[in-house]
């Protein structure tokens, strides 16, 4: 496990010094220079000289990727040209609204889809089944902008149980916080239930009709007993690559609902950032993302390790 | 009184009609077979007795266990009966336990859902009836996962997991089918003396005579779902009443009559040849490490031979396959067929490949279901320069579907709408299309009923007479390769070990391996002449 746990961490490093170099070439392979781009076409030539500078474009390709990423090790991402702030700052500000959201919404997600999808696994073709995937299928198709705007609609306008947006920030105590993260999380959280709960139903259902099933049952396992013993391990790893693809995605894919709520998030900030053209940002907000991603497949796999022990033996 | 009673068992499935009166008795310490072919309702019949049976099954009839009626049971009576009164040991070893979780808590489990113990007290018996059954603690802890394992230990452990708490009945649903000779013959002798040693009733079913043979105390035989006949086992052998029997009994020991093999010429030339593999690397820089799967093996098969290549799972018997084929590249050694390697460059040589044709073993795999028998078995002809066109085409595909025994009306038909037999003849239609100097069998009558089987044996003994043809003949059935081969290699562990006419093989047999396998190999009593 621990030799298994070692080479995927390998593997991570291998990733994420790959990802950097490929975000680092993108931006100087960009045609025209970043700092013109930046100041767009009127710019003056004290004003670019002053930016390249500043960018630090006068140095060598190496030398700038070296200072790129050693400033990121330590932390110092930059400063924003548009904002004049440390990136570093505005990321950490965006992350503390974000990464709630995002984990908030997953608990919620999978609080609804797992039961979901294992009562109809276990009803298989009964009318609990069809209801819960009739429900699924509508959470898969309807928009999470219009639903977000149902609930502000209800919840926050007719039953005023929420507000209709901004976050209160958490200074003023953490359920001001969770409260004001309430119903976007609902918004972002029922579609990915809805797609975990099919996942979730036909995994198990595969697995239901393994030869180790009937074995449980011959030995005397009630079907319920079978299902929570054997079947639902089994049935986790198509499971948990969707969490963790959806984790990937509710981290900066909510700009939507964000804009919705009216949330300073950080998909926010990549949009207003490229509307800027502040690279230095997008930069430092892309490979923070990719990071993200990155370290959360390998959370994946080690979470694919803990539940099917072939995988540890494998590699 | 019976441990077991099963009294005009009706089944049906919805509208299909399963088993029709059946009616038998097991007693303790007895072992009863049930035998028939595939659809007899052998399984069926088992799954009653534990009352698993699918969806909209209905029945009528009964089955008493003891002084029980069983088919009145709810759910939670039949739930502590399972694996308490009646234990049960499937097919599929490879996938009969669970794969996440250890040996020990599987077997532990049978015990913590019927008594109320501790599990240190669970795990304790079931490292004892692990040991029971052949796996000792020293070499195989109970932290084992089933992946770690052989197909004959992990048979071992669900055996483990059905003995547990010592049931008043075992039920082995075709524990063997998918295991070795040696292995079978060591699962065989233990069930037996399981069963005679807790004085428990067996009820064995298998499709194959020959297992039960010298096993079981009484057998019963069943057709479309009816018991046709049942008795002691020695005396129903050898006072077979019904037609059915006595077919199954000679199907199961089917000889064939080859034509004689012409001059010495040689078709397919082996020599020296070797197979490797990667392993994965030990260490995280390490060189990786290589598994010799075929080692030095040199042959010759010459025209008009059927050579045979006999071997347990594991032993390089389909590495070799697959090498004969020009399918993968070997590392030493050359092949050759007609005097031409077989394997050019990266890719197999086309010219040779046309020579050479192949059939394997599951009927129901090995065809795509939306193509129509036409198109399925024309699809040789791309290995040629020049395939027929129009009415030539026609005239092959009608050629090759009338020599294996079916029309050419089949020819439109998708392959759902065949059997197994009829799927495998035309597996054999589409080698023989292009009229190949050799066709390998992989196993190609390894999964069918045994009469089917002894109509495929004769099917391929008039083709080879018909069609000038070399037959590789890979089995690991050792009746089957006896009757259809004139010579035969013995490989164990990527090696040939032994080889020779067929007859003087099996009757005296030099390597230990060779002996052991013969001697591993359940055969029918002879019973001289009463079976004509």
């Amino acid at each position: 496990m621990l030799r298994y746990a070692l080479k995927r961490f390998l593997s991570l490093v291998i990733s994420l010094a790959v990802a950097s170099l490929v975000i680092f070439a993108v931006i100087e392979i960009a045609p025209g220079d970043p700092a013109s781009y930046m100041l767009g076409m009127n710019a003056q030539p004290e004003t670019l000289a002053s930016l390249r500078s500043e960018l630090g474009l006068d140095q060598s390709r190496p030398e700038r990727y070296f200072n790129w990423i050693t400033g990121m090790l330590g932390g110092d991402f930059g400063t924003s040209y548009t904002y004049r702030t440390p990136v570093a700052d505005m990321v950490a500000q965006r992350l503390w609204v974000s990464l709630p959201l995002a984990l908030y919404a997953l608990a919620l997600s999978t609080l609804i889809a797992f039961p979901a999808g294992i009562y109809a696994a276990a009803r298989r073709g009964k009318a609990g089944d069809i209801s819960v995937m009739g429900a699924t299928q509508l959470g898969v198709a309807i928009p999470n902008f219009w639903f977000a705007m149902m609930l502000v609609l209800l919840f926050a306008i007719k039953l005023r149980w929420f507000s209709a947006g901004g976050f209160a920030g958490w200074d003023k105590g953490f359920f001001a916080g969770i409260r004001s993260l309430t119903l976007p999380a609902i918004a972002l959280a029922l579609p990915q239930a809805a797609i975990l709960a099919r996942v979730m139903r036909s995994s198990l259902l595969d697995v239901l009709g393994e030869d180790f099933m009937r074995t449980a049952r011959a030995k005397g396992l009630t079907a319920r007993q079978a299902l929570w013993r054997h079947g639902l391990r089994n049935a986790m790893i198509p499971v948990l690559t969707i969490i963790g693809l959806q984790f990937s995605f509710l981290l900066a894919g909510g700009i939507i609902i964000e804009q919705v709520f009216y949330l300073p998030g950080l998909g926010r900030l990549i949009f207003q950032s490229i509307s800027a053209r502040d690279l230095i940002v997008v930069e430092s907000v892309t490979m923070l993302l990719v990071f993200a991603v990155i370290f959360v497949n390998f959370a994946v796999d080690l979470a694919y390790a803990a539940v099917d022990p072939r995988l540890r033996a494998r590699t | 009184m019976n441990l077991l009673s099963v009294q005009n068992l009706t089944l049906s499935i919805y509208t299909f009609d399963i088993l029709r009166d059946v009616s038998f008795n097991i007693d303790a310490g007895e072992i009863v077979a049930i035998t028939g072919e595939s659809g007899s309702g052998k399984s069926m019949t088992a799954l009653a007795a534990m009352q698993l049976l699918p969806q909209g099954t209905r029945t009528s009839g009964r089955i008493m266990l003891g002084d029980d009626d069983i088919t009145t049971f709810t759910e939670a009576e039949l739930c502590a009966m399972r694996g308490n009164d009646i234990g049960m040991v499937f097919q599929e070893p490879m996938t009969a336990l669970n794969p996440v979780k250890t040996i020990g808590d599987q077997v532990a489990e049978t015990i913590l859902i019927h008594e109320r113990t501790t599990k240190t007290d669970a795990m304790n018996r079931a490292a004892d009836t692990l040991e029971r059954v052949g796996l000792p603690q020293s070499k195989f802890p109970l932290s084992r996962f089933p992946h770690e394992l052989s197909g004959g230990q992990r048979q071992r452990v669900v055996i483990a997991m059905a003995i547990a708490l010592r049931p008043r009945l075992l039920i082995a649903d075709e524990p063997t089918t998918a295991l070795d000779v040696t292995t079978q013959a060591q699962i065989l002798t233990l069930l037996t003396k399981l069963a005679r040693e807790d004085g428990m009733g067996l009820m064995m079913i298998t499709h194959d005579l020959a297992v039960v043979a010298d096993m079981a105390d009484r057998i019963i035989v069943m057709r479309n779902g009816e018991v046709v006949e049942q008795g002691e086992t020695k005396s129903l052998l050898h006072n077979m009443q019904h037609p059915y029997t006595r077919m199954l009994f000679n199907a199961s020991s089917h000889t064939v009559t080859l034509p004689d093999t012409a001059a010495e010429t040689p078709l397919l030339q082996v020599t020296g040849v070797s197979r490797d593999y990667r392993t994965p690397r030990k260490t995280l820089f390490g060189r990786p490490g290589q598994f010799r799967a075929v080692n030095n093996v040199s042959f010759s098969l010459n025209r008009g031979e059927r050579l045979g290549l006999v071997g347990e799972s594991g032993c390089g018997k389909s590495t070799l396959t697959r090498a004969l084929l020009g399918l993968e590249p070997v590392q030493h050694g050359t092949i050759t067929l007609n005097g031409e390697p077989v394997f050019t460059g990266n890719s197999p040589n086309l010219s040779v490949r046309r020579c050479m044709q192949v059939v394997f073993q599951d009927p129901y795999g090995s065809f795509n279901p939306r193509h129509h028998v036409a198109r399925l078995i024309t699809e040789p002809f791309h290995l040629l320069p020049d395939p027929p066109q129009g009415a030539a085409r026609k005239r092959a595909i009608d050629e090759a579907l009338v020599a294996v025994g079916l029309t050419p009306a089949d020819a439109d038909k998708y392959i759902h709408e065949f059997s197994g037999g009829q799927r495998q003849r035309i597996a054999i239609a589409r080698a023989l299309i292009i009229r190949p100097d050799l066709i390998v069998f992989d196993e190609a009558v390894s999964a069918l009923d045994v009469s089917v089987r002894a109509q495929i044996l004769d099917l391929l003994a008039e083709l080879c007479t018909t069609y000038d043809l070399s037959y590789l003949f890979i089995s690991h059935d050792l009746s089957v390769v006896r009757t259809i081969t004139d010579r035969v290699l013995v490989m164990k562990a990527g090696e040939i070990v032994e080889q020779g006419q067929t007859e003087t093989v099996f009757t005296t047999p030099q390597h230990p391996y060779t002996k052991s396998l013969i001697e591993a190999a359940p055969v029918l009593p002879d019973l001289k002449g009463q079976t004509a």
